[in-house]
């Protein structure tokens, strides 16, 4: 019983690893900023949540208690990789993209990083030469 | 009386089973400690809290977080297989526009954070009335069908949930 449990966490610890090393090959081989968005924000989530999961099971199996911590590192994880995420991503378009590259909503509003408050910013025209381009 | 000693009870509950969870093995004075907390910080950050997230069933919360994490897991099979195994001339990374019937602003964050979290898209932008995400996708040939699953799996369903 012992032994199986032990064969678990191992497995899952395994798993974890090959995912988080999967996100950061992501970063390497995909070819743009906003396709290497995407390594990170997936890869890691499930990688992280398997070290958790095997984590929580070794206390529970071997240290007879179950401990709550990774459960809240889970959360504030799940939490905050989004707007991570988001903000990456509305830099790069601040500095990278120009709003007629994009699909406009179709309201025929503007997208908010382009909004009326960007007018006050300090980054308002895009270099032809930025980086991060295709 | 009781609005002006508890603005908040979901706010209260969380942070109480959140010191909880810190402190990590029950004992009574953690408890106290923690309903302590759960009473003055909803009074103490209450100016920064104007709105609140209004329910209409908060018990769906539960079968939407199943489908979250079943596709958070699905999602990362799909991205790791795209990234190991897909030939870079293949990969067919787009722009979505999403259009949103949601207008809560916690809903409409809950479905922001769903779609970072799960297949292959990230969420870039809301437009400045709020009408419309715009959703960076890592490779979809079929763009109608992405924005139309993100429509019909997780906004229906969250709209739902917030009235």
């Amino acid at each position: 019983m012992m032994a199986l449990a032990d064969i678990l966490i191992a497995a899952l610890l395994v798993a974890g690893g090959v995912f988080g090393l999967v996100g950061a090959w992501g970063l390497v081989r995909l070819p743009d900023m906003m396709t290497r968005l995407h390594g990170p924000t997936k890869a890691a989530t499930l990688g992280v949540g398997s070290v958790l999961i095997a984590s929580m099971a070794f206390f529970w199996v071997h240290h007879d208690h179950l401990s709550w911590h990774e459960l809240l590192i889970g959360l504030f994880l799940f939490l905050t990789a989004p707007i991570t995420g988001l903000y990456i991503g509305k830099a790069h378009m601040h500095l990278s993209w120009k709003p007629e590259e994009l699909p406009q909503p179709p309201s025929g509003a503007e997208w908010a990083t382009w909004g009326k408050g960007a007018e006050t910013s300090p980054i308002v025209t895009v270099p032809d030469d930025a980086p991060g381009r295709e | 009386m009781i609005r002006r000693l508890l603005p908040h009870p979901a706010l209260s509950l969380a942070v109480a089973l959140i010191w909880l969870l810190l402190v990590n093995r029950f004992a009574w004075g953690s408890l106290v400690f923690a309903l302590a907390l759960g009473l003055v910080i909803p009074i103490v950050t209450e100016p920064y809290w104007p709105g609140r997230a209004r329910l209409r069933s908060p018990l769906r919360i539960l079968g939407y977080l199943g489908i979250v994490i079943h596709d958070i897991v699905k999602a990362n099979i799909d991205v790791a297989r795209i990234v190991l195994f897909m030939p870079k001339a293949d990969l067919r990374p787009c722009w979505l526009v999403v259009p949103l019937e949601l207008t809560a602003p916690e809903a409409v964050a809950a479905l922001m954070g769903t779609i970072t979290l799960t297949p292959g898209t990230v969420s870039c932008d809301l437009a400045e009335d709020g009408s419309a995400l715009l959703v960076h996708a890592l490779h979809c040939p079929d763009p109608a069908a992405t924005v139309d699953e993100i429509k019909t799996r997780y906004e229906a369903r969250l709209k739902e949930i917030f009235r």
